[in-house]
């Protein structure tokens, strides 16, 4: 199927699409295999998927679909057992633990359902830590932009516990803005916020993405929080059962949080597609 | 502390004077001979005779007998040692300005005179530092001068616990002849110790045999066993009481190494819950680019900083004990050596590092997707 991307002497060429951006991620027939004991679990079986610079793509599937071991080899976290995986250009699925690490530290940021912030370390200190490991300078500077850029410029000094959930997660976005990674891989950072600390999230991640162009990747189960973002990626027994954009993505803010039962019929209204009708009977 | 007691024997017996030989009657180990034959005065003369014992420098004698002495302010009953001129010498007992030492004129005349050490001067007259030189006082009922005051010494002699300023040295004959009836077989009279100075370091052995050949001949005695003196070389009591005081120091090495062994499962037992409590910020670091030598270097560094705190501690505590302990014993000077410290300091970090290492490769080498879902 891509066969076309690869050039005679082997070396990767970059897809690019109609806009003419180009790839942050292209992985190629990716499978994952785990062992457990003597059975062979396979979480993905295949799966090519390209993200373009400036893209906001949400991962969603139910549990078991490979969601979760997608995001992990997408974040550098896994390798996959088959397939390519380039990201930014390079291709990272043959790399050691070391090399892994500087990737991880240069081309992702990372934003958790549950923070993961240091305990007893302020908010300046929390940002610096990707470039200490970065060795960059210029550290306490860059890391207070990054806050300021999530508007927390004036909580530099505040530690985890002073500041509530919504504020934590943006000192976490800020963390993984921070080192201008390829791409922020978010895996649901709505998922422990009340609904109004979850649009304040939501709408930083959308101005990130609309002002400065920032690739975003959600991986998420909330259909609410997929409808505000412009392209989403389902997956299910470890393979892209659909992909495509949304037509009209949700203003952070602007919309009220339908009902559930509202919010199941507009998903399969808008963002499914033709597949089998009867699929989810 | 081990090193403390062995500098405070050594130092003790640096103040008895070097290359000296202590000669003194003592029982035989053999039952066959029970009489005790006391050295005596024409045996000394014989031995200063280079003929005889060529090895020798010089002897000073020494005679001890109990006596009561009476002062303006108090008694006591001491031992006075009679002693040669030369004993102030050889055995570096210095006098204080104002008096003298036993001269020889004094022990050819076998002068009335005594020397009271600092603590005798406090029992008579009342005041430690009261100076009594030209007074007299009453020994066994016959009157003294006192010629001068023994300088004060730590502490002195063979007997450590002894109070080296509870003497009294008076001309050794004056002792022999009015205060005992010390006559011996052969005309002579009793000499207790003979504090012999060899001519230099290396006769001292060459010495001591001179002594023992001569001794036996005239003591006739044909087994060792039997032999009624004793010759006791520096060098030997220094060597024994070296084993006692080594084993001394292996014996707290070992309390020191368990305590060490069992300290240092401690650190690794609380670097490990740690660790393990600390599994996601692991994950965290690992997904924001902590590398291997990165999270290794993290914990190593805290391990080390954990045993060097207790490292510090101990310092501190071990500085205390030594400042009670010389406070509670005060001729006991205890050191804390900046070796110890440095030796103390540097195997606290060494703990931490060893203990901590285990530790550490676990938290380094955990997978970040383990480490991030762990709960």
């Amino acid at each position: 199927m891509f066969g076309f991307l690869k050039s005679k002497n082997g070396a990767h060429e970059r897809p690019v699409d109609a806009q003419g951006r180009h790839a942050v991620i292209d992985i190629r027939r990716v499978a994952k295999v785990y062992k457990m004991g003597d059975i062979e679990v396979h979480a993905l079986r295949g799966v090519d998927v390209q993200i373009y610079e400036g893209d906001f793509i949400s991962i969603m599937g139910p549990s078991g679909s490979g969601k979760s071991t997608l995001m992990n080899i997408l974040g550098c976290l896994d390798q996959p057992s088959q397939g390519e995986y380039y990201l930014d250009g390079e291709n990272v699925s043959k790399l050691s633990e070391g090399d892994l690490a500087r990737v991880r530290n240069k081309k992702i940021g990372f934003v958790f359902q549950s923070f993961n912030l240091l305990k007893r370390t302020s908010a300046l200190r929390q940002v610096e830590l990707p470039l200490i490991y970065g060795g960059a300078g210029g550290r306490a500077k860059r890391a207070a932009a990054a806050l300021e850029s999530v508007g927390l410029g004036n909580r530099l000094d505040h530690l985890p516990s002073e500041l509530s959930g919504g504020q934590q997660q943006r000192v976490a976005i800020a963390r993984a803005l921070v080192n201008e990674p390829a791409m922020i891989l978010a895996d649901e950072p709505t998922g422990n916020l009340d609904s109004r600390s979850g649009s304040e999230v939501m709408q930083i991640f959308q101005r990130l993405n609309r002002e400065q162009g920032i690739t975003v990747v959600f991986v998420t189960h909330d259909p609410w929080i997929a409808r505000h973002t412009r392209r989403i990626i389902m997956l299910r027994d470890g393979l892209v059962i659909a992909d495509r954009e949304i037509a009209h993505p949700l203003v952070a803010g602007e919309a009220e949080r339908p009902s559930e039962a509202d919010e199941m019929e507009t998903l399969f209204k808008e963002t499914y597609y033709g597949g089998k009708k009867d699929e989810y009977n | 502390m081990g090193r403390g007691v062995e500098d405070f024997i050594a130092s003790e017996f640096e103040g008895l004077g070097s290359n000296l030989l202590f000669v003194f009657s003592s029982p035989p180990e053999s039952e066959t001979r029970v009489t005790i034959q006391p050295i005596s005065t024409n045996e000394v003369d014989d031995l200063l005779n280079p003929r005889i014992a060529p090895s020798i420098g010089t002897i000073a004698t020494e005679t001890i007998v109990g006596a009561q002495l009476v002062g303006p302010q108090g008694s006591a009953q001491v031992a006075i040692s009679g002693v040669s001129a030369n004993y102030g010498e050889v055995r570096a007992r210095p006098v204080l300005p104002g008096g003298a030492f036993i001269s020889q004129g004094d022990v050819d005349a076998a002068a009335r005179v005594v020397l009271l050490g600092t603590t005798v001067v406090e029992t008579l007259f009342g005041d430690k530092s009261y100076n009594p030189v030209g007074e007299d006082i009453r020994v066994n009922n016959r009157s003294f001068t006192v010629i001068g005051v023994l300088e004060e010494q730590e502490s002195g002699g063979l007997g450590i616990l002894d109070d080296a300023n509870n003497v009294v040295f008076a001309p050794i004959t004056t002792v022999q002849t009015r205060l005992s009836q010390a006559r011996t077989r052969d005309g002579g009279y009793r000499v207790d110790v003979m504090h012999v100075q060899a001519v230099n370091e290396e006769s001292m052995d060459a010495a001591a045999l001179e002594i023992e050949t001569y001794l036996n001949d005239a003591h006739g005695i044909e087994f060792q066993g039997e032999q009624d003196f004793s010759i006791i070389n520096q060098a030997d009591l220094l060597t024994s009481l070296g084993q006692i005081t080594g084993v001394l120091t292996i014996f707290l090495s070992m309390i020191a190494g368990i305590s060490l062994l069992v300290g240092g499962i401690g650190i690794m037992n609380i670097m490990l819950v740690s660790v393990t409590e600390r599994t996601r910020e692991i994950g965290l670091r690992k997904a924001v680019g902590a590398r291997f030598g990165d999270v290794l270097g993290q914990f190593l560094i805290e391990s080390v900083v954990l045993s060097l705190v207790g490292g510090i501690l101990g310092i501190m505590l071990g500085w205390l004990a030594s400042v009670i302990g010389e406070l509670a014993v005060p001729t006991l000077t205890l050191t804390l050596t900046s070796d110890a410290v440095i030796l103390a300091t540097g195997v606290s970090a060494f703990v931490g590092i060893f203990f901590g290492l285990y530790p550490a490769v676990r938290a380094a080498r955990m997978k970040p997707i383990d480490a991030l879902r762990f709960e």
